[in-house]
């Protein structure tokens, strides 16, 4: 067990690392999903309460677009030079190399769902009544209800041809129950939380965190070995 | 005592198409094997099953008398797609490899061993394909494993990158370990080699060593 954990903190430490040095790739989702947010808010029209009572909604399709970007690119990067293999040979348990990438992709995604919240605010005039806080916590659930099948059907669409389509309509089905909580919780923390439904929403997203993740870490052998 | 490689029956196919059929033989430990045949014969397939990157499609391959998944942290694969990370440097490579795999070797030692000590912070994307190789056998050095699977180790490599193989080769062989080269370099290697393995339409056949006699 704890040669387990070492191997997790090992991946994640390489995941961080790699991200780090190529920051290209954040910055290129992040200005992806900032054009998407621009682009919501040019379709929307002039209806500034539409734009507002909408801009939940917005935010999370935005993310979920960007995500498959960072999810493949993510996978980009292991099968180019055959690194996943490397990784299976030295041995790293494929629980340790699926924990890697999941929080690799959550950092992406966190940190490009944080970008979009001021840009939400300036764009739809969707000032967080119930605190950033809470809307923080909401990004952080919902990208880590993402993230996680995300990066098991990045592997999948990984060794496939047409990978980038395949991405999109393997992960998109999935997250749907996820997506509508974090829509959700998040028009809770835009508009008020008068009906008091935001804690069940964040339960949802955790739930659907535990049930990922937890899958993610089992099933990951049978996606990535031969 | 078990021998380091026994295959039986191995096959793998790929769309259809076998690409490795019935291979049985067994290599004792400390032997270096030539494994060599035509393009396309198979010789990369055959190295890919025995190192459990790839499953066969049919027969078993036992390591050192157990499953060859569960024999990995024995075994050293140097194949022609290198597992290295373009983003990273040489060095960092090394060094997530060894945090991964918890290596016992030295990293700046391994990196001096194959002349790359000078580039050794520089990015793995400027690096020629020939020092790509280089870090490839620096990662080896690391892992220092029990049974080594080389293909084409001289592909891509200078002279001194060829005489580099060359020491290599020699030391495995000093210190003990079971070794199998695939090359087409046949006369610079057979004498090295305890026997040999031809590969044919995906057929695996005992030889002698090429120059031995019948």
């Amino acid at each position: 067990m704890k040669e387990a954990l070492q191997q997790c903190a090992a991946m994640i430490g390489k995941e961080l690392s790699h991200l780090w040095r190529a920051r290209a790739r954040v910055a290129g989702t992040a200005a992806f999903a900032l054009a998407t947010l621009l682009l919501f808010s040019f379709a929307g029209g002039m209806n500034a309460d539409l734009l507002r009572h909408n801009a939940a909604g917005y935010l999370w399709i935005g993310l979920l677009l960007a995500s498959t970007l960072s999810l493949g690119e993510s996978f980009r990067v292991e099968t180019e030079h055959n690194a996943l293999e490397m990784l299976l040979l030295l041995p790293v348990r494929p629980a340790a190399i699926f924990v890697g990438k999941a929080v690799g992709n959550l950092v992406v995604l966190l940190l490009v769902g944080l970008l979009m919240i001021p840009l939400c605010v300036v764009l739809f005039d969707a000032a967080p009544r119930e605190g950033v806080g809470k809307l923080a916590l909401t990004v952080l659930l919902g990208t880590a209800s993402i993230s996680a099948p995300g990066t098991m059907h990045a592997a999948l669409a990984s060794r496939a041809r047409g990978r980038d389509l395949l991405l999109p309509l393997l992960l998109f089905p999935l997250v749907v129950p996820c997506v509508i909580a974090a829509v959700q919780a998040s028009r809770a923390c835009f508009t008020g939380d008068a009906m008091g439904e935001l804690s069940s929403w964040l339960a949802v997203l955790v739930g659907f965190c535990v049930v990922h993740w937890s899958l993610g870490a089992l099933l990951f052998e049978r996606v990535v070995e031969d | 005592m078990p021998p380091a490689i026994a295959a039986t029956e191995v096959g793998r196919r790929f769309a259809g198409r076998w690409a490795l059929r019935g291979a049985s033989f067994e290599v004792g430990e400390g032997h270096t094997v030539l494994v060599y045949g035509p393009n396309g014969a198979g010789k990369t397939t055959l190295l890919r099953v025995l190192a459990s990157a790839l499953e066969p499609t049919s027969g078993s391959v036992s390591l050192y008398g157990q499953p060859a998944i569960s024999q990995r942290a024995r075994i050293g694969l140097l194949s022609h797609a290198d597992g290295h990370y373009d983003d990273l440097s040489g060095a960092d490579n090394l060094r997530v490899a060894s945090r991964l795999g918890r290596l016992a070797g030295d990293v700046e030692a391994a990196l001096e061993r194959v002349g790359l000590a000078q580039r050794a912070q520089d990015l793995v994307r400027t690096y020629s394909a020939g020092m790509r190789k280089r870090l490839a056998f620096a990662r080896l050095l690391l892992k220092a494993p029990d049974l080594v699977l080389l293909d084409e180790p001289y592909a891509a490599l200078d002279t001194e990158g060829q005489g580099l193989v060359d020491e290599l080769l020699a030391e495995l062989r000093a210190r003990g370990a079971t070794v199998m080269v695939s090359t087409h370099q046949v006369a610079r290697v057979a004498p090295r080699c305890d026997g040999a393995l031809v590969v044919e339409n995906g057929r695996v056949s005992r030889s002698t060593v090429p120059g031995d006699g019948p």
